[in-house]
């Protein structure tokens, strides 16, 4: 494939676009695990949601 | 499942946890069919193999003004219903149109050096299109920066929708201003005047950005659920460890 004499803007702009999507991709798969893994230790210590004690309670 | 039973923060996260996986493969699938009918397709008569930029320019532009009308309609939702999904769903969709927008910019600026001898130009598209990524500045912002999320969150919604003006003034901008950008050829009035070897592989790059977004958004909202969970069961730890 030949992108002609203007390559150079075209190939910028594609790396751009791969660039930001991956930061996005990049900051949602490790806000979730970070996220996880925080409530994980929390759950670990006992805290638990008002909502899942009241279940809890009922049961 | 009615769609109303997702509302409920758990049953929307197990909804999340079942359709995530089929949206990303969906989207990748996507993405590679429309890069390769991208690379396949010709080059224009005029603008040579730079209107390839075109493939990825004219979809974030689309989806940067889409995912604007989501946060509006978000932002009704948090105003008048107050509802705190609708909160989450504003503030999970403002960093990604903000990428998409700035997307936009630098291939705009790239594809125009090219093609008008200029990076930029002060013209109602160009500009308009800049004063809506200062919004979502703007609206990342207040949602970032506010110490009281729910007064963060209540002033977010109020600027998208003062915000939601600039919408019909990008659209329009290339109609009743003379701007060095092009006017709509895809969506006007007679039908499209873009050749199907260029149109469709334009559209199915606009239905993998469009997947992209919804995919992207979808994952951020439930980390913002989760997010606020953390800030919920750490409110009670300190409550109790206070008692």
């Amino acid at each position: 494939m030949n992108l002609g004499p203007h390559a150079d803007f075209i190939v910028a702009s594609f790396a751009v676009t791969v660039f930001v999507v991956a930061v996005l991709v990049a900051w949602v798969t490790l806000d979730y695990s970070g996220l996880r893994r925080i409530l994980g230790d929390l759950e670990e210590r006992g805290v638990t949601r008002r909502s899942r004690r009241a279940g809890k309670d009922e049961r | 499942m009615a769609i109303i039973d997702l509302a409920n923060p758990t049953r929307f996260l197990g909804f999340v946890r079942r359709v995530l996986p089929f949206m990303a493969a969906l989207t990748i699938v996507l993405f590679a069919f429309g890069l390769y009918r991208t690379m396949g397709s010709p080059d224009d008569y005029q603008q040579g193999a730079t209107v390839k930029i075109m493939y990825i320019h004219v979809p974030t532009a689309w989806l940067s003004m889409m995912c604007w009308g989501v946060m509006s309609v978000a932002a009704l939702g948090t105003l008048v219903w107050r509802h705190p999904l609708a909160d989450v769903a504003g503030k999970a969709a403002t960093p990604i149109g903000a990428a998409f927008t700035f997307i936009c910019l630098v291939t705009g600026s790239l594809w125009g050096r090219p093609t008008w001898g200029t990076y930029w130009v002060w013209d109602a598209r160009l500009t308009s299109m800049l004063v809506l990524f200062l919004l979502y500045l703007g609206v990342l912002a207040l949602y970032w920066t506010a110490e009281d999320p729910g007064r963060g969150s209540r002033a977010a919604a109020i600027l998208t929708l003062v915000g939601a003006i600039n919408i019909p003034i990008i659209k329009f901008s290339v109609e009743y201003w003379n701007t060095l950008h092009q006017p709509a050829s895809l969506f006007r009035k007679g039908g499209s005047a873009i050749d199907p070897s260029i149109l469709w592989p334009l559209l199915i790059m606009a239905g993998a950005f469009t997947l992209l977004f919804f995919t992207l958004h979808l994952a951020a909202m439930r980390n913002e659920i989760l997010r606020r969970r953390v800030r919920t069961m750490r409110l009670m730890q300190a409550q109790e460890q206070r008692a």
